[in-house]
């Protein structure tokens, strides 16, 4: 088979240029190396939609994050995912913090953010009352907001390929070839042939991009670590809290996710290893030194877990979304560190006008469908609607996850879906099974049970997250 | 909206005896609501012998002590529906539950007794450090799949913690041909039951590292190793003395929490010592016509001792559901406080003191004690004191008032505690 496009890397940025691309008459395919979408840094990050005050004014990451801010309504309201406009604040401690906000105020309006208010003292009080009480003003954006990143990219990747869009996991790149116009790509599962290529694979886009020409940036991981609170503590406070930025980022933050926990983080430290997504008991004690800072009454008995995620940071300092200048047909969306969460969807367009450039055919589809219907939860409905959905389907009455309260039809819908979940953890992010307090405890005998039957395999056979990691190793006796 | 006179959410232990026993004392209309396909509770997993030693006066295994009750349920005709998910009560008494063949089902009980029984602490709430593979279990979750399921969570294991459902799997994956490694525990004591130390770790040779923890999680798809370190006496690992252990399965034996999110959503007092419902001498809650019985309430190492509490809850909440009685406006009240050396005590109030006829005080200790002395004192008065041999925070501890002791708290007005020492 012979695509018109291959798109490498199935994170949040490839998710929104295949859906883009699903809209035309083509024949496009996205290949990850993971056994699920949304494996790299999509899946651990601050979940934030940025408003676009910090990026520096001129960047290409200012122009694409403000835009995907505004696209983000219309773009969670097509798929069916959490997106809450809560706004956000960035508090000043200090004279030096007033100058800094008011530097990014500035800014801000250059960069043509909306509704930018500088607040004093009494003002943030009022909007958040579990604040340090010290703070002297702070810097409030209400376009910003908060979404599921996962879920984002699940989405729009369930999306795409439901208009057309071949997805291929557990399909990882190691060389690619230029024999005249056509790229052949060699995977994991043979070789994929394409006249075009979108290089979308987060950490590893420089190393993609050198099996195709010399390469001018380099990516650098640089880690984050985060704590996760029970959703006890979920209404400390109501938008995203920043401290100032400094130098080496936007710092720990405190806000409210899209499921009612609260999530603090993340660190920042540069590390080798673009694997290495381990926590640390310093970054743990040092998130809640920070945190504290911000929200003296966090308590954190109530953690509920912790995790890391990795900046793909590259060198240039803004995003590398480019058509390559030596190899016709090889474009990269690289360096994609924070906010390409946010500008994922205005990503997608980019790229878009640059295949064309590249003289990439677009005809629309005529019977392309830009809405996706999320998974129902049972935990959202009124009681009629619950017994509605019971009575055409008995599984919805049957509760897997007591935590979070999934119930079996969602778990098999999960698994049937388009891009379907094929291990423990992918149906974790689709259902939220296993993410409560007793973190899969109750529950994942039961997944377990749930994916053997549903994909036909023994249950020594399901994975918590692609190959090599079984869960079970062996039969008893 | 179906109407009980008496709701029973959980059919474990403390369920199925309250039922019994609410039946006994004149109850007819009750309904216990599972969640799981059969009655019986965590017991149809632990297939260990060891249940029944007090309260039968012979060894059983868990499915054997739960048959027993369930048996008699069915005998009795006490209704009950299984694979049936409670999701909240509210504190008028009103139940929404949901099953696949009912769909939600409304209940309006004039009585309920909680007996949901508990949970296991995860790796979460403890944060180690490092990756996030699988094969990181909790140790029930490991004995449910081994037990019940038929398979095995791994060959090479260590367990951190010291609770008696580590120690149980301990020895169950030995048996089964797994090699265990170590058993890590964060303090210098264990949190199991002496009997379960020798009979599960010290017959199979499996070495108890006191003072350990694990403070890194190697391997990125499946677990590959873990690092154990010795803590000092602040429970901080102290650098130098770390130490990797190759494995495949790490078991968490950390502790178990009773489940809450039901009584907390009737608007119940919760203890945050035991995390479970505040409760009187009746197993009475803060709420009127909310009783709570079993491992809901704190967590109990011993079955029989759950089965005595939860006859308590039964007869009460019939003497409730027959009187009409507001469970709470009894008048005069007596706190129970846990003094030197006592974490907690069971139950933490004493309410109903017309009609009281005999007081057991659960408690556990914060520390290991040897001959120890355990004194009650209400006021200036010494109401009880007795030697024991060895006090251990793994092994609840009970007290028993005799009708004097109990004439004295009926008479002194003077005094609302009644206090919980180790003297030694
Ligand atoms: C700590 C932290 C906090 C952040 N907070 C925010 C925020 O609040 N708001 C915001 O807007 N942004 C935030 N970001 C940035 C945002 O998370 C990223 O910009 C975004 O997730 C990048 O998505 P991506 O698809 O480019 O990369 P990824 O999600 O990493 O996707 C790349 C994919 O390519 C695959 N891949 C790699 N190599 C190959 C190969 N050879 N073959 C096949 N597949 C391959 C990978 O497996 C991966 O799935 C944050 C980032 C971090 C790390
Ligand atoms: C793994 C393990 C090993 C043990 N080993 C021993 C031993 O060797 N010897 C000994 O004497 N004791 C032992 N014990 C202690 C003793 O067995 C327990 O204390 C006892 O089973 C507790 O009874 P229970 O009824 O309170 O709780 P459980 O047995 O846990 O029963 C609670 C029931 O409530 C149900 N439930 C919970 N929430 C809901 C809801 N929302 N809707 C519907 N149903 C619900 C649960 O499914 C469960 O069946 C052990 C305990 C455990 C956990």
């Amino acid at each position: 088979m012979n695509y018109d496009v291959a798109i490498i890397g199935a994170g949040v940025t490839g998710a929104f240029i295949a859906r883009e691309l699903s809209r035309y008459d083509l024949k496009a395919c996205l290949l990850e190396k993971e056994a699920d979408v949304a494996m790299g840094t999509t899946k651990a990050n601050s979940a934030i939609v940025h408003a676009g005050y910090d990026a520096k004014h001129g960047t290409l990451k200012s122009k694409l994050n403000v835009r995907g801010n505004q696209m983000m309504e219309r773009i969670s309201r097509e798929l069916d995912v959490p997106f809450k406009k809560t706004g956000s604040l960035v508090l000043a401690f200090s004279e030096h913090d007033l100058a800094t906000i008011k530097d990014l105020y500035e800014n801000g309006l250059k960069n043509g953010v909306p509704g930018l208010r500088l607040l004093n003292a009494e003002e943030v009080i009022r909007l958040e009352p579990n604040v340090n009480p010290n703070i002297l003003g702070a810097l409030y954006a209400p376009s910003a907001g908060i979404v599921c990143p996962y879920e984002l990219a699940i989405g729009a990747v369930e999306n795409a390929v439901d208009n057309g869009v071949d997805l291929k996991l557990e399909c990882e790149v190691r060389d690619i070839r230029c024999t005249g116009d056509i790229f052949e790509l060699i995977t994991g599962k043979g070789a994929i042939r394409s006249n075009y290529v979108v290089n979308a694979s987060g950490l590893q886009a420089d190393i993609i991009s050198s099996m195709v020409q010399e390469t001018e940036f380099s990516i650098r991981p640089r880690k984050g670590e985060y704590l996760l609170m029970d959703k006890t503590m979920g209404n400390m406070v109501n938008t995203v809290i920043f401290q100032p930025p400094t130098r080496m980022g936007k710092g720990i933050l405190v806000t409210p996710t899209v499921d009612g926990n609260l999530l603090t983080g993340p660190t920042a430290e540069d590390v080798d290893d673009r694997d290495d997504v381990s926590t640390s008991p310093s970054g743990m004690r040092r998130i809640m030194e920070e945190a504290k800072k911000l929200v003296p009454n966090l308590g954190f008995r109530d953690v509920i877990t912790s995790f890391a995620g990795l900046r793909a940071a590259p060198d240039t300092g803004d995003f590398v979304i480019e058509a390559s200048r030596k190899v016709k047909g090889f474009i990269n969306a690289a360096g994609i560190e924070s906010p390409g969460l946010t500008a994922a969807p205005a990503i997608g367009e980019y790229v878009l006008e640059l295949l064309k450039e590249q003289g990439l055919a677009l005809k629309p589809k005529d019977n392309f469908n830009p809405i996706r219907k999320s998974i129902v939860h049972f935990r959202d409905l009124n009681d009629n609607d619950r017994n509605e959905l019971i009575r055409k389907n008995p599984m919805y009455g049957s509760i897997v996850c007591r935590c979070e309260t999934v119930t079996e039809g969602e778990i098999v819908d999960s698994i049937r879906r388009p891009a379907g979940a094929k291990n423990l953890d992918a149906v974790k992010r689709r259902t939220r099974a296993g993410m409560g307090r007793c973190q899969g405890g109750f529950c994942t005998p039961r997944v377990v049970d749930i994916l053997s039957r549903e994909l036909g395999i023994p249950p020594e056979e399901v994975t918590k997250k692609g190959l090599g990691s079984n869960i079970l190793l062996g039969k008893r006796g | 909206m179906l109407k009980v006179d008496l709701a029973v959410i959980g059919g474990g232990p403390a369920g199925l005896a309250a039922a019994l026993e609410a039946r006994k004392n004149g109850i007819e209309n009750i309904l216990i609501i599972e969640r799981e396909k059969e009655l019986g509770g965590i017991l149809q997993q632990c297939i260990h012998n060891g249940f029944g030693l007090h309260y039968f006066g012979e060894e059983l295994t868990g499915p054997e002590y739960a048959e027993r009750f369930v048996e008699q349920v069915k005998k009795e005709g006490i209704a009950y529906k299984t694979s049936t998910m409670v999701l909240d009560i509210r504190p008028d008494r009103t139940i929404t539950a949901v099953n696949s063949t009912d769909g939600l089902i409304k209940i309006s009980a004039a009585c309920i007794i909680l007996a949901m029984g508990c949970r296991e602490r995860t790796r979460g709430t403890l944060n180690i450090p490092g990756d996030r593979p699988a094969g990181i279990f909790t140790a029930g979750t490991a004995q449910r799949f081994v037990n019940m399921e038929g398979y095995m969570p791994g060959k090479k294991v260590v367990i951190l913690g010291s609770g008696d459902i580590g120690l149980i799997m301990a020895r169950r994956l030995t048996l089964e041909g797994a090699e265990v490694k170590m058993v890590c525990e964060l303090l210098p004591y264990s949190g199991g039951l002496t009997r379960n130390i020798v009979q599960c770790l010290e017959d199979y040779n499996i070495p108890l590292r006191l003072s350990h923890t694990v403070v890194k999680i190697h391997g990125k798809d499946r677990l590959k190793g873990v690092t154990v370190a010795k803590v000092d006496s602040n429970r901080q690992p102290i650098k130098g003395t770390e130490e990797y252990v190759e494995c495949d399965t790490l078991l968490l034996s950390v502790g178990l929490i009773p489940e809450n999110e039901l009584s907390r959503g009737a608007g119940i007092q919760i203890d945050p010592v035991t995390s479970g419902p505040v409760v009187d001498e009746r197993m009475a809650t803060s709420v009127e016509g909310i009783f709570a019985c079993g491992n809901v309430v704190h967590v109990h190492d011993l079955v029989d001792n759950v089965t005595m509490e939860s006859i308590t809850a039964g007869r009460n909440a019939a003497k409730y559901i027959l009187s009409c009685k507001d469970t709470r406006s009894v008048g005069r009240s007596i706190k129970t406080v846990p003094g030197h050396g006592v974490r907690y005590i069971v139950p933490q109030r004493i309410s109903d003191l017309e009609n009281i006829e005999e007081l057991k005080l659960f408690f556990r200790t914060n520390d290991v004690y040897r001959n120890a002395l355990v004194v009650v004192h209400f006021g200036q008065k010494t109401l009880y004191s007795a030697k024991r041999q060895k006090l251990a925070p793994g092994e609840m501890e009970t007290v028993k008032l005799k009708s004097e002791a109990l004439a004295e708290l009926v008479c002194d007005t003077s005094c609302d505690e009644l206090k919980v020492d180790i003297e030694l």
